[in-house]
C-alpha cells in the first residue's frame, strides 16, 4: 500500500507539471483550482476508477464529472497521461480547432462524458449516471468533483437532496475546498461553511480529508465505495495552487497562467529540472 | 377532442412498453403533464425530482449520458424558463438525447394567470443550437411527434397545451419532423400556423371560402428546423403570409417564418400572436378571444392582406 501511494503521489507531481507547461503554454486557462483538485483527479483515474482508455465508450467503466469544470487542465493532463489522447493535444489547449476546449465538452475529447463548466450542474447529472446505472443494475460508480465556490449556486443543493432520496450510494462527490473563488475568500464572498454538516443535514455520508493526502484520499475513495445507502461526499481541504509557492492560496491565481518569468521556478518547485 | 397533454400520457405509456430505454422525470406536477400515466406503469422509471426544474434537467442529461432516453416534464413556463441555462449547457450544448415534454404552454393556462403562461418559451429553445422544436396542432400529432422525439437522436423541445383542442390530423397521422403539413389548399394568401392555432386557420379558410378567399392552410409542427420548402413555396405561390401562434410574435414562428423569407423571398406578411405583453386570468376561451387568437381575427387579417397585394 505504501508504495502504490508513493507511485501515486510521484504521478501527481507528474501531472502537476503537466499542468503548469499546458497552462503556460495557453496563456488562457484556471491554475490554482485545477492544482488544487489534481490529487484527488490522480487518485481517481490511477487507483479508484474502472476505465479503458483504449475504448472510452466502454460500458464497464465508472464516470467522472467535473463539476468544477474551470479545472479541465487537470481533467486533461490526467487523460493524456493514462493514453484517452496524444500529450501533444494539450499545448492546443484553448485553440481554435483544438479538442480541448476551456471547460470539458464531451463531443471532442475522448474520455470525457459530459459538458461541464457553468457552475452548479455536474452533480446533477452525476446523479442521472447513478440512477441510470442503477436502473440498469449496474455497480459501476460515479464519481464527481466540485469546488466549494461552487457550492453557493442552489442546484448544487437540489441535486444533493435527490441523490440521498434516491439513495444513490453509487454516486461519490468529492469537495475540493480550496477556500478562495474569483472574488476572493469563500468565507468572505458568501460562506457555505460548513461544507460537512450541510452534506450529513441532507442526508448524505461525510468524510472529512486533506485533499492533499494521497493516503486519505485513497482510504476515504474505499470508504465511500463500501457506504451503502446514502451517496457520499468527500470534504476535501485543500490548498489553491497547490505545489507552486507562487500561486498557493491566492485568489489572483484562480484564472491567471504562469508566465515566463514564473515558469522556472513553477517546474523548479515540482521538481521538474526541464 | 383530447388535450395534446393527454395524448402525450398515453404515448409515453405506449413507448415505454416498447422500450425499456425510455425514463419519465416530472417536477410534482406529473398529474398535470401526464407523466404520470407512465409512472404508474413503469414505476422503476419514473423519478419525481420534487419541485426542483433544474435539477430535473441535469439528472435527466445524466440518465441520458449512460444511455437512457429520459422524458421531462413541467409546465412550458418552468420547462423553459427555470430549466433554460440548463437546458443550454447540459442538454443541447452536449447534444444529450433529452426530450423536454413542456405542458401548459401558452395563454390557455387560464385563471392561473401571466406568471403561469409562457409566452416565450417557442422563442428561447429555438435560439439553443442543436435543438428541436415542436408545438403540435392536436392529440394525434403529439402522439406521433412524441414517438419521433423518441426516436430521434438529439435534445427535442415539445410544446403541449392544457385544454381539449380540435382535432386536424386523422387517427395514425404520421410525423415527421421537420416536415409542415398542407392542411387547406390555396392561392390568395396562406396562413402558417402553429400549436393550436391551426384548427382556427382551418375555420378560417372555410369561411373565406365562402366570400371568394382562398386561404392555404401550413401547418408547421416542427418549428425548428423550420420546413423551408413549404414555406417558401406558400410565399411564392400566394404572395401574402398570415402566421399565428398562442405565443409572442417575438421569436417564435412568426418571428421565424419573417427571418427566412426576409432573406429568401421577402412576402407581404402579417404576425397572429401576442404582442410583446405578459398573459393574464381568464377562462382559456375568454383569453384566446382577448388577444386575439382565433378565426375571427385571421379572417379580418386575411381580408387586409389580400387588398394589400392589389
Amino acid at each position: 500500500m505504501k508504495e502504490k501511494i508513493a507511485d501515486l503521489e510521484e504521478k501527481a507531481r507528474r501531472l502537476r507539471v503537466a499542468i503548469v507547461k499546458t497552462l503556460h503554454k495557453s496563456q488562457s486557462g484556471h491554475t490554482g483550482g485545477s492544482l488544487s483538485a489534481i490529487d484527488m483527479v490522480c487518485a481517481l483515474y490511477f487507483h479508484k476508477m474502472r476505465h479503458n482508455p483504449a475504448e472510452p465508450a466502454w460500458e464497464g467503466r465508472d464516470r467522472f464529472v467535473l463539476s468544477k469544470g474551470h479545472a479541465a487542465p487537470a481533467l486533461y493532463v490526467t487523460l493524456a497521461e493514462c493514453g484517452y489522447f496524444p500529450a501533444e493535444d494539450l499545448m492546443m489547449l484553448r485553440r481554435l480547432g483544438s479538442h480541448l476546449q476551456g471547460h470539458p465538452d464531451s463531443k471532442g475529447t475522448p474520455g470525457v462524458d459530459v459538458c461541464t463548466g457553468s457552475l452548479g450542474q455536474g452533480l446533477s447529472m452525476a446523479n442521472g449516471m447513478a440512477l441510470g446505472l442503477k436502473l440498469d443494475g449496474k455497480e459501476n460508480r460515479v464519481y464527481a468533483v466540485l469546488g466549494d465556490g461552487e457550492l453557493q449556486e442552489g442546484q448544487i443543493w437540489e441535486a444533493a437532496m435527490a441523490a440521498a432520496h434516491y439513495k444513490s450510494d453509487n454516486l461519490c462527490a468529492m469537495i475540493d475546498s480550496n477556500g478562495l473563488q474569483i472574488d476572493g475568500d469563500v468565507a468572505k464572498v458568501m460562506n457555505v461553511s460548513s461544507i460537512a454538516d450541510k452534506f450529513k443535514a441532507f442526508g448524505w455520508n461525510v468524510i472529512e480529508i486533506d485533499g492533499h493526502d494521497m493516503g486519505q484520499i485513497v482510504t476515504a475513495l474505499d470508504q465511500a465505495e463500501a457506504h451503502k445507502g446514502a451517496p457520499t461526499a468527500i470534504v476535501a481541504k485543500t490548498v489553491k495552487g497547490k505545489g507552486v509557492h507562487l500561486f498557493e492560496n491566492k485568489a489572483s491565481y484562480h484564472g491567471v497562467t504562469p508566465n515566463d518569468d514564473e515558469l522556472p521556478e513553477a517546474l523548479r518547485c515540482l521538481g521538474c529540472c526541464d | 377532442m383530447i388535450a395534446t397533454r393527454d395524448a402525450y400520457g398515453e404515448a409515453l405509456a405506449e413507448l415505454g412498453g416498447e422500450n425499456d430505454k425510455i425514463v419519465a422525470l416530472d417536477a410534482d406536477l406529473s398529474g398535470s403533464t401526464k407523466t404520470g400515466v407512465f409512472g404508474k406503469k413503469f414505476p422503476n422509471r419514473f423519478f419525481n425530482m420534487g419541485i426542483a426544474e433544474a435539477n430535473m434537467v441535469g439528472t435527466a442529461a445524466g440518465l441520458a449520458a449512460v444511455g437512457k432516453i429520459p422524458f421531462l416534464s413541467t409546465f412550458a413556463i418552468f420547462a423553459a424558463g427555470r430549466g433554460w441555462e440548463q437546458i443550454r449547457q447540459s442538454v443541447a450544448y452536449p447534444k444529450a438525447n433529452v426530450k423536454i415534454v413542456a405542458t401548459h404552454g401558452g395563454v390557455t393556462v387560464g385563471e392561473d394567470g401571466g406568471s403561469h403562461q409562457s409566452v416565450e418559451d417557442v422563442a428561447i429553445m429555438r435560439a439553443i443550437p442543436n435543438m428541436t422544436v415542436i408545438v403540435p396542432a392536436d392529440g394525434e400529432e403529439t402522439k406521433g411527434a412524441i414517438r419521433a422525439a423518441a426516436a430521434y437522436k438529439g435534445p427535442v423541445y415539445v410544446r403541449l397545451g392544457r385544454n381539449k383542442v380540435p382535432s386536424v390530423f386523422p387517427a395514425g397521422h404520421k410525423f415527421e419532423i421537420g416536415k409542415g403539413v398542407v392542411v387547406v389548399p390555396g392561392t390568395d394568401l396562406t396562413f402558417i400556423t402553429t400549436g393550436l392555432m391551426t384548427a382556427a386557420a382551418v375555420t378560417a379558410a372555410e369561411k373565406l371560402n365562402a366570400e371568394g378567399i382562398s386561404a392555404r392552410v401550413l401547418h408547421i409542427g416542427t418549428i425548428k428546423p423550420l420546413d423551408k420548402e413549404l414555406v417558401l413555396q406558400a410565399a411564392e405561390e400566394t404572395g401574402a403570409i398570415v402566421t399565428a401562434e398562442e405565443h409572442s410574435v417575438v421569436g417564435g414562428l412568426g418571428g421565424a417564418v419573417a427571418e427566412f423569407l426576409a432573406e429568401t423571398c421577402p412576402t407581404l406578411m402579417k404576425r397572429v400572436g401576442i404582442y410583446d405583453r405578459f398573459g393574464t386570468s381568464g377562462k382559456s376561451d375568454e383569453l384566446l378571444k382577448y388577444f386575439g387568437l382565433n378565426a375571427e381575427t385571421l379572417i379580418e387579417e386575411a381580408r387586409e392582406i389580400v387588398s394589400r397585394k392589389k
